[in-house]
């Protein structure tokens, strides 16, 4: 039996075994929404902005195990989703994204609502594709599927003219694709991963640096397994926050621009790092030439080649999915019985437990501001530490990065590549909805959540009961601690004026609104915004924080990862430097 | 330095312009560009000339290999090869140039394709030095119009690309 492009579509998702399509209809996908009104198997998801679809569509892919899908109609509903993909692109999150199109014969002549989707995305998509022939269209949404899921993953834009969704055809779903030219590697060359083993083994000072690609890659349990096993520190990148748990001694916190001290300068001194699905960023690593000064035997375990010596030459580079990589190096490692010297082991560590002693992450409490650290603080005591944290773009995001430490992979959804401001309440809502039994808290700014602020009305429509805990400062916080730093305190257009009433703004959506601004009153607020009686209702917290805080450390542009900017309490402190020859191993 | 690379490529819509934006996009040069199909009216053939260092080049190679549609990218660098670009040429062909334009179209091994009275349009083909090196050895004021296709190179002996 013949049906239409729009039926054939909505069948393929269902065969995909879609739960949600987050979207906003618009002329060129009625005839979708019409077949997605006539289905049952999956959920739409109507969203106030066709970003907030998109964001929301992503952080569903990036807190459970599922691809992402955004539905988005052509011109302006296609341009507003440009940002969102670009998001997931960065940040290597599997989306498929649909958008609609012109009808066939109308392309190319500035019709209504026209805009070229494939050319706009095509730099910021794994792939996509224009569907011309309604008898592709099944074959095309399976290929999207499984490009945008295996190898490294990444969104994938399908761009379909009106036309084809009215036309007719048979509908059959492929079992599988193959695609000659698309052939992503799974298993690391055994020889290499033997290169790898012996470095580890001969290590004095050997330090694994575990990065998003763990996370994506499922490879929490053998990033874990291998750490335990060589009794190893290791640290995780921004997105790499919880693939190996937070609150474990061998983990050092984050590095990078705002990493921990000893996180920092273990990168800097390691003689032997292993990148564990982490792409060497300017905002880890800094200056390259400054990083590599120190010298160190380096192995970069990721799937995507191009990853491989694009900042940094490696010693021993293998291509492959960091699960099946890591499970053969420990194998191969238990097999051979291959430890590094325990001796130098010690040595190194009682290094490490130097650094770590001055405490980077201190700052100093107040009674009269809130001080944004210890609300974050609070957040993780008082949910236990499990919550999913979505967060937006700023100081808010370091200081969630650094003082929620996350216990598990998928638990830490934020905007790190592209660094999206207004990511974090979409997002919230799409983890909200990919686990609906877990607690959901969106940590932001004042300046970020009025970026998608309309979302609290998708919120309020499907229920997600998330929890909002602005850091306000009346700042663009971020900017202005760099003009602060660079720009002679000249705080130009960085100051949130005018800032609306949030409560007023939370209640009038129909949620809960609380504002605080007594350092007193931040534990009780936070326990009856997660307590039962409020447990199936959004609460937007409003926390007026210390206006004049800043995020330390910090690593400026072009300095390296061992000449941080230091928070004021180890300013004073005669820090010995790190000498290179130093033998540990008669340290202890 | 310069290197030429031989992609192959599937023969979609929009496949050549993901190869032009990943050069622009990541700020890589094209010395020059051409495709045509193959055989396999399936497939494209690229041959692009370019020029960076070997990490730029490294990365150049990855770039194009992790794109979808490319089946395969060689660096014809590597190992032997052989390029060849085809220029036509009109110069302006009259009095006493006329003969001396015949006799370096000549010395090239060039073809005259086309007469007038006034112009001759030459065919030459080659390495791009090659072509280069008939611009620098005619009087350019003689030089009327020049159209050069950009080189294709191919691997020399057994060496093959091919699926
Ligand atoms: C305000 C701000 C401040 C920031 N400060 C910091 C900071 O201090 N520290 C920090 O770390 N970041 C920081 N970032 C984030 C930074 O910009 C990068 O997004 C981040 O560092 C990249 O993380 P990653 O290296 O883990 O790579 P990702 O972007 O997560 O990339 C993952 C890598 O793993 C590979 N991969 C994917 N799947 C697999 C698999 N299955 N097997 C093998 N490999 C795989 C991919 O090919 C890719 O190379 C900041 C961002 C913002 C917005
Ligand atoms: C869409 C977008 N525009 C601009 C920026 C640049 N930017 C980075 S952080 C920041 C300030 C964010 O302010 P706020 O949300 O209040 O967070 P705070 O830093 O104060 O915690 C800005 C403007 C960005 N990251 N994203
Ligand atoms: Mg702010």
């Amino acid at each position: 039996m013949q049906i239409s492009g729009a039926e054939i579509l909505v069948r393929s998702l269902q065969a995909e075994g879609v739960e949600f399509v987050f979207g906003y209809p618009g002329g060129a996908v009625l005839e979708i929404y019409d077949a997605i009104f006539r289905q049952q198997e999956f959920k739409h998801v109507l969203v106030r902005h066709e970003q907030a679809a998109v964001h929301a569509a992503d952080a569903y892919s990036r807190s459970c195990d599922k691809v992402g899908v955004a539905l988005v109609t052509s011109g302006p509903g296609a341009t507003n989703a440009v940002t969102g993909i670009a998001t997931a692109y960065m940040d290597s999150v599997p989306m498929v994204v649909i958008s609609g199109q012109v009808s066939t014969p109308a392309i190319g002549l500035d019709a209504f609502q026209e805009v070229d989707m494939v050319g706009i995305t095509r730099p910021c998509v794994k792939h996509n594709f224009l569907v011309k022939d309604i008898n592709e269209l099944a074959t095309t949404i399976k290929k999207a599927f499984y490009i945008a899921a295996t190898g490294r993953p990444g969104p994938v834009v399908v761009d379909i003219p009106k036309d084809v969704t009215q036309q007719l055809a048979e509908f059959h779903y492929p079992e599988s694709v193959s695609i000659r030219s698309y052939v992503p590697v799974t298993r690391g060359h055994p020889g290499q991963i033997k290169k790898a083993a012996s470095l580890l083994a001969e290590a004095k000072r050997p330090y694994i640096y575990i990065g998003g690609g763990a996370v994506q890659g499922n490879a929490s349990a053998e990033v874990t397994e291998l750490v335990r096993m060589l009794g190893l520190p290791c640290t995780n990148t921004l997105m790499g926050l919880g693939a190996y748990p937070g609150d474990d001694r061998q983990c050092l916190g984050m590095l990078g621009m705002h990493g921990t001290y000893e996180a920092n300068m273990a990168m800097q001194y390691c003689d032997v790092l292993i990148a564990v699905g982490a792409r060497f960023d300017d905002r880890v690593i800094s200056v390259p030439s400054h990083f590599l000064a120190q010298p160190k035997k380096i192995v970069h375990i990721d799937i995507d080649p191009s990853s491989i010596a694009k900042r940094v030459k490696v010693d021993v580079p293998i291509v492959g999915d960091v699960k099946h990589v890591l499970r053969d190096l420990i194998d191969l490692m238990k097999q051979n019985g291959q430890r590094p010297d325990a001796a130098n082991l010690a040595g190194w560590w009682k290094q490490i437990e130097q650094w770590r002693s001055y405490n980077s992450l201190l700052y100093t409490p107040s009674t009269e501001f809130i001080k944004p650290q210890s609300v974050v603080q609070k957040l993780y005591e008082i949910t236990g530490g499990d919550a999913i944290i979505t967060s937006d773009v700023g100081q808010h995001q370091m200081w969630a990065a650094q003082y929620y430490p996350f216990k598990r992979p998928k638990q830490w959804l934020n905007s790190g590549g592209l660094g999206t401001m207004g990511f974090g309440l979409p997002a919230a809502i799409g983890a909200q909805l990919a686990n609906p039994n877990a607690q959901v808290a969106c940590i932001t700014g004042e300046g970020s959540i009025q970026m998608n602020i309309q979302e609290l009305s998708t919120a309020k429509q499907y229920h997600t009961p998330v929890k909002v805990i602005a850091l306000n400062n009346r700042y663009l916080g971020m900017v202005r601690q760099w003009q602060e730093f660079f720009y002679g305190t000249r705080y130009a257009e960085s100051y949130m004026d005018a800032l609306p009433d949030f409560v007023g703004i939370a209640e009038a959506y129909g949620h809960v609104g609380m504002k605080i601004e007594n350092p007193a009153d931040v534990e009780g607020a936070l326990r009856e915004a997660f307590s039962p009686a409020l447990k199936e209702r959004l609460v937007f917290m409003d926390f007026r924080t210390d206006q004049s805080e800043n995020v330390f450390p910090m690593i400026q542009n072009g300095k390296g990862l061992d000449q941080m900017d230091l928070p004021p309490h180890m300013r004073e402190l005669q820090i010995a430097p790190f000498e290179n020859n130093r033998d540990y191993g008669n340290m202890c | 330095m310069r290197h030429i690379l031989s992609i192959l490529l599937e023969n979609e819509a929009g496949a050549l312009s993901r190869v032009v934006g990943l050069f622009s996009a990541r700020a890589y040069n094209i010395d020059s560009l051409t495709v045509s199909t193959t055989e396999d009216p399936t497939l494209s053939r690229m041959t692009i000339v370019t020029h960076g260092s070997d990490e730029v080049i490294e990365q150049i190679t990855k770039q194009l290999n992790k794109l979808i549609e490319v089946v395969k990218v060689i660096d014809l660098n590597e190992s032997d090869h052989i390029e060849r670009e085809m220029m036509l040429i009109k110069v302006r062909a009259t009095g006493k140039d006329r003969e001396e334009m015949k006799r370096m179209a000549d010395i090239f091994r060039g073809r005259i394709i086309d007469v007038t009275e006034k112009t001759y349009t030459i065919e030459l083909t080659g390495t791009s030095e090659k072509l280069g090196a008939f611009i620098e050895a005619i009087d350019r004021s003689v030089i009327l119009e020049t159209v050069r296709t950009g080189a294709s190179g191919i691997g020399r002996g057994e060496r093959i690309l091919k699926i």
